[in-house]
């Protein structure tokens, strides 16, 4: 695991961004071996893709054999409705890069047969080859893509019903009504995230130090799904100063440290 | 992907700024087969991407604008009874299409000022609502602007050919006032009717006529009083012939029909709108701040150019009149009469963006989204809205049309 920690959100995007931009371009992708990137979505992950539209506008980048892959989507709400993961994805990237719109995958939270659409899912992923790096975030509970407290480690694709916490945490895009609240939601699972060849976290802000603190000093839980990835053999944090304040000094220094190393060495710089 | 005919080709205009919504903001516009799409749904929904792709240079895309009153241009006057033969109107009127295209206009209201029953007979018939295309700006009905007027208030108008009685002689039978001047075919081609609403019968064939969807009543070239102006709202009349000419002046003990942009004896909901020649010269700038600032979603920006709009300096003889253009003028030749506007619609909008210091969205939306209302096809007119008719313009900072496009073609490029 490696855990680089930069000043704030806006230093957390950059990094984020180039490092996709260099997984991709090192990958050297093409129309029979499409780079496959695992996407989520939220603000801190928003950061991340200005800078990829920006870097995508100056010609460092292109999208045209990516494939993608989103983490989750609502059910019952529509497809175009603002707050769907599909609208936060068209107007946040999709429509900003050159991906074809045939590369693009999102969960279906309107399916008919949600359970197949998460078993078709699954053998989509395993078809494009296996996600070649997944981008995630993460809960102030810890959870992962939808993977709330107590979920299996081994999860696969599925419905999973959302914690009341985050029912009410997303009152707030829903007119304030719980109502409109979506309440399900379709989610890879930690097991489809553990399967990616490599995974960057992102995490920003105070509220998320204590999920940092209990996903990398503690041990693995499912009551913290993101602890999983420390069985992961390619992990990446990127995190800003104020998510590192659960964190002990002698965590903190230890991966600083590392880090000045990594910039001799300028590893993680394009 | 399968093979495309050319009207399954995906255009997307980008790099631009567009005006939807009542906001200017950065988006893309996506167009298949001359309708606006949501492209989110295509993206997703049926996975497909933008086949052309066109660079708009960060300009400024708007909706089309919407011509409600325009009396000719081009030395074409469509009120001209000595047309030889009617392929001259239908010839007079697509010159003035075409050249309408290079001023932003993608649809106009050709407009007939007083006539005698026989040319209305003969020509109404002739002037059809079509699509635009690049042959000419789309037609939306004919504006017939008389002969049901005050004789006081004539304008221009002659006043030989004025008809200032819409009953029968009898109140209980319906009138037929109207078939009896415009011949018995004219509902078809027909958007808008400017009558005086204070001549004898007016209100009835007000609500007869408001009461055929595709006709809207527009009050002006009347001494009517604020009550008189009332009645006519409340039988069906949304619209004010070039606000404050040919009306009574405002006065403070009855605003005549200026008042209906306050009245508030009409109910909370209704949409009334008003005709602002915007030509610089026919409304003092600070009388058109008064109306703006008094009622500002009301306001329609309007050209009601004459047959000199167009030509360039020197004299003309258009019909019965002899024109002489200068100084950005018409006036009757030999004196410092005013002829009348000959102004296009795009000088209009830049006018009174500068005289009134109105917003941008403002400034267009008094000759887009207005009047695709006063019409009531906002649905496929006058906005940017998905599903709307691809009817758009590309215009600079300064509202300068750099190219003009119909149902998603381009009909004009320049600036």
């Amino acid at each position: 695991m490696r855990l680089v920690i930069l000043e704030d959100l806006d230093g957390v995007a950059e990094h984020a961004a180039k490092y996709i931009i260099k997984q991709i371009n090192s990958f050297n992708p093409s129309a029979e071996n499409h780079f496959v990137l695992g996407l989520p979505t939220g603000s801190t992950p928003l950061g991340a893709y200005k800078k990829l539209i920006e870097y995508y506008k100056a010609g460092e980048v292109s999208f045209k054999y990516v494939t993608t892959f989103n983490m989750d989507e609502y059910c019952e709400i529509p497809r175009d409705h603002p707050e769907s993961y599909h609208s936060f994805m068209w107007n946040n990237l999709f429509k900003h890069i050159d991906i074809p719109a045939e590369n693009v995958n999102l969960l279906d939270g309107n399916a008919e047969d949600l359970m197949a659409e998460c078993d078709q899912y699954e053998e989509k992923i395993l078809k494009a080859g296996g996600i070649d790096l997944f981008v995630g975030g993460v809960g102030v509970d810890g959870h992962l893509a939808f993977n709330e407290p107590g979920s299996s480690l081994v999860s696969r694709t599925r419905v999973k019903t959302l914690a009341k916490s985050t029912v009410d945490a997303n009152k707030r895009f829903f007119n304030n009504d719980e109502v409109q609240v979506p309440k399900q939601a379709l989610t890879v699972g930690v097991g489809t995230i553990m399967d990616a060849r490599q995974v960057m976290i992102l995490i920003t802000g105070p509220h998320k130090a204590y999920a940092l603190k209990m996903a990398v000093e503690e041990g693995v839980s499912h009551m913290w799904t993101l602890s999983a990835l420390q069985q992961h053999k390619k992990v990446l944090f990127v995190v800003d100063e104020d998510a590192t304040s659960e964190l002990r000094v002698k965590t903190y220094k230890y991966f600083k440290s590392l880090q000045d190393c990594f910039k001799q060495t300028s590893h993680l710089e394009f | 992907m399968a093979t495309q005919s050319g009207k399954d080709i995906v255009y997307k205009f980008y790099n631009c700024r567009i005006l939807k919504n009542h906001k200017i903001y950065w988006d893309d516009l996506w167009v298949r087969d001359g309708t606006i799409l949501d492209p989110q749904k295509c993206f997703y929904g049926e996975v497909i991407n933008p086949d052309v792709k066109v660079d708009c240079g960060e300009r400024l895309i708007a909706a089309g604008y919407i011509e409600t009153q325009i009396n000719g241009a081009y030395g074409v006057d469509f009120s001209d009874s000595h047309a030889a033969d009617l392929h001259d109107v239908e010839r007079g009127i697509m010159k003035v299409a075409k050249g309408l295209l290079s001023h932003g206009v993608t649809s106009f209201c050709p407009t007939l000022v007083t006539s005698p029953p026989a040319f209305y007979q003969r020509v109404v018939p002739h002037i059809k609502k079509r699509e635009g295309n690049s042959d000419g700006a789309g037609i939306l009905g004919i504006h017939l602007e008389g002969p049901f007027i005050s004789k006081e208030k004539k304008g221009a108008h002659p006043e030989q050919f004025i008809v200032s009685d819409l009953t029968n002689g009898s109140s209980s039978q319906p009138s037929h006032a109207l078939e009896e001047v415009y011949g018995n075919e004219f509902y078809s081609n027909t958007a808008i009717i400017t009558m005086a609403p204070e001549l004898p019968g007016a209100l009835d064939v007000i609500r007869q006529l408001t009461n055929m969807k595709d006709i809207r009543v527009s009050i002006g070239h009347s001494v009517g009083t604020i009550k008189d102006g009332e009645k006519a709202v409340l039988a069906g009349a949304n619209y004010i012939t070039h606000l404050f000419n040919a009306m009574l002046p405002f006065h403070h003990r009855d605003p005549g029909l200026v008042g209906l942009l306050t009245s508030w004896k009409l109910p909370k909901d209704t949409e009334i709108y008003y005709g602002i020649i915007a030509d610089g010269i026919h409304t003092h700038p600070a009388t058109m701040r008064i109306a703006h600032r008094t009622n500002p979603n009301g306001i329609i920006l309007v050209s009601d150019s004459m047959c000199a709009a167009g030509l360039d300096t020197g004299n003309y003889s258009i019909g019965q009149l002899s024109v002489e253009v200068k100084e950005n003028k018409a006036v009757l030749s030999g004196t410092n009469t005013l002829a009348g506007s000959i102004a296009f619609l795009d000088q209009c909008v830049r006018k009174f963006y500068k005289d009134t210091e109105c917003s941008l969205v403002e400034a267009i939306e008094a000759a887009t989204l207005h009047p695709a209302r006063l019409l009531k096809i906002q649905d496929r007119k006058g906005t940017l809205d998905f599903g709307s008719d691809a009817d758009f313009i590309i215009l600079d900072d300064e509202l300068n049309i750099m190219s003009t496009y119909i149902a998603g073609e381009c009909v004009y490029s320049g600036g």
